[in-house]
């Protein structure tokens, strides 16, 4: 049974910026001292998520809802091990399919073939399971003789069809999903869609990061409400929807 | 601020570094297909492709062979072959140190969205330079059939040596890569120190050239690592001394890599 606990997760994301990220400011600070080493320390940090402590069932739908910058991909990574917490615990059981900018990570001098090799690969399949499906993906794409193609020849909306059909073919048992899947033209858009249900009903829990409401009033039979990396209101869609629009 | 992590104790660390780098190894089918890209990717659509390598190295060793030989008067029967080993083993060890550093910095979109063991990236640097090592050990056949120097039973030592250098490019390989990710200085401080290493350590030149100050020789920890693969493909056995300090580095590298990698692994993600 898949299954995700979040105990006061709070994440502090630390900014390097140029001069905090070189090496001479960290000497200079040690050997130099006093004023300026204290400066030259100092660290500006965003505090992205803030004693978060959730549990997340088999069979839950989970929607984040908050404004820009209110943690909603920071939380998904979390979920994902990505991002290990500053602060608190996170348990997750069961095998997590993130996916969340289609494309970033996708090699651009390598063939679509190629691709459908590397993300299976990193996702933990065998080539043997890998080629067993690359047939049912290339179908999927529709993208025929091109998948023999360097993926820089792709248009934004050929890239968004590959880069979808690889993530959805393994089975997820925790899908994470962010906004961004819109790319492709209209005939795929009721395709992906068709395929993303399927893809969703497979799952034992979803988490879905999204702006648009409706999405996840479709999707979703819970709801978080985020703002500046705390967690507001938690539980059905219509309650966190009612305080969420009344604060929007 | 202290993590449920950082307060762990070392025992937890270790383990953590251990069961990343067993999970790493694991998935040999990405990392060796992801380093097998690499030299396919660099020399996609040239004619003579990953031959390159080998063809670059054999007319650099060729051309300074003969200069050197002359320069430092000797046999070319007896040079060459010492030269051509010493340029591809160091290729072998300068490459893995260079590329590590962007071992982690290089992959960072991927990092980011899959969750995937971090030594992977580093065992794809290694395999890189396996396979760029292999394309080089054409040369070296060549050479020793040119010159009719048949190694001996020495040879087999290349086995241990081979193996000790793949272990510290491994944990040379986490400090670079986790390091580079937070102190961008490190890739050019490296490839500078990279550099001065290769005319200190005796690759072009002998040993016994430098005999007034052999400290500069043998208190270099590379000189050791080169002979460790140079020596028995020339037909000698290391001395005792090239074994101990390479193992003694070797023992403490990984001890030190697992604490650090244990210890910082979880801030990796963060750094990029």
């Amino acid at each position: 049974m898949a299954k995700i606990r979040l105990d006061g997760v709070s994440v502090t994301f630390p900014i390097y910026h140029a001069s905090s990220r070189s090496l001479r400011k960290q000497v200079l600070a040690v050997s130099t001292g006093g004023r300026i080493g204290a400066d030259a320390r100092h660290q500006v940090s965003i505090q992205a998520l803030d004693d978060i402590s959730l549990t997340i069932e088999h069979g839950d739908r989970l929607g984040l809802v908050g404004h820009n910058g209110a943690g909603k991909s920071t939380l998904l990574r979390v979920m994902a091990g990505i991002y290990e917490p500053t602060r608190g615990a996170v348990t997750i059981d069961g095998r997590v399919v993130p996916i969340f900018d289609l494309g970033v990570g996708m090699d651009p001098e390598a063939s679509g073939y190629e691709n459908i090799q590397f993300r299976g690969l990193y996702c933990g399949l065998t080539r043997a399971q890998i080629r067993a499906k690359t047939e049912e993906i290339a179908e999927f794409t529709e993208l025929g003789t091109f998948l023999d193609m360097p993926l820089r020849t792709y248009s934004a909306g050929m890239h968004a069809r590959l880069a979808f059909a690889i993530s959805t073919c393994i089975e997820p048992e925790i899908l994470l999903l962010d906004e961004s899947i819109g790319a492709g033209d209209a005939a795929f858009l009721v395709k992906a869609k068709r395929r993303l249900e399927e893809f969703i009903a497979q799952a034992g829990i979803l988490v879905l990061a999204t702006h648009s409401e409706n999405m996840i009033r479709e999707l979703c039979n819970k709801a978080i409400l985020l703002e500046h990396g705390r967690g507001l209101v938690a539980g059905p869609t219509d309650e966190v929807f009612a305080r969420y629009n009344r604060s929007a | 601020m202290p993590s449920h992590d950082l307060l762990a104790g070392p025992g937890k660390r270790v383990a953590t570094a251990l069961g990343d780098a067993a999970t790493g190894m694991a998935m040999w089918e990405l990392w060796s297909t992801l380093g097998w890209n690499d030299i396919h990717q660099r020399y996609r659509r040239s004619l003579l492709g990953p031959f390159w390598i080998t063809l670059s190295m054999g007319v650099m060793i060729a051309t300074i062979g003969f200069v050197y030989a002359e320069l430092f008067r000797q046999a070319m029967f007896d040079y060459l072959p010492y030269l051509t080993l010493g340029f591809i083993v160091w290729a072998l060890i300068s490459g893995i140190m260079q590329d590590s550093c962007t071992a982690f910095t290089g992959s960072e979109g991927i990092i980011r969205q899959v969750r995937a063991p971090y030594s992977v990236h580093i065992f794809r640097v290694l395999w890189r330079h396996v396979l760029i090592f292999a394309h080089n050990l054409v040369i070296y056949v060549v050479v020793m059939l040119l010159f009719g120097v048949r190694p001996d039973g020495a040879l087999l030592l290349v086995v241990p040596g081979f193996a000790l250098i793949c272990l510290n490019g491994a944990w040379v390989g986490i400090f670079l890569a986790a390091l580079n990710a937070r102190f961008r200085d490190l890739q050019p401080l490296v490839s500078n120190v990279i550099q001065i290493f290769f005319y200190v350590t005796p690759i072009i030149w002998r040993p016994q050239q430098l005999a007034e100050h052999p400290a500069i020789v043998y208190l270099n920890p590379l000189y050791h690592f080169v002979a460790l693969l140079r020596m028995p493909l020339l037909g000698a056995a290391p001395p005792a001394a090239t074994w101990v300090v390479t193992i003694t580095i070797t023992g403490f590298g990984l001890v030190a890599a697992g604490f650090f990698f244990g210890r910082y692994r979880g801030r990796i993600a963060y750094w990029l």
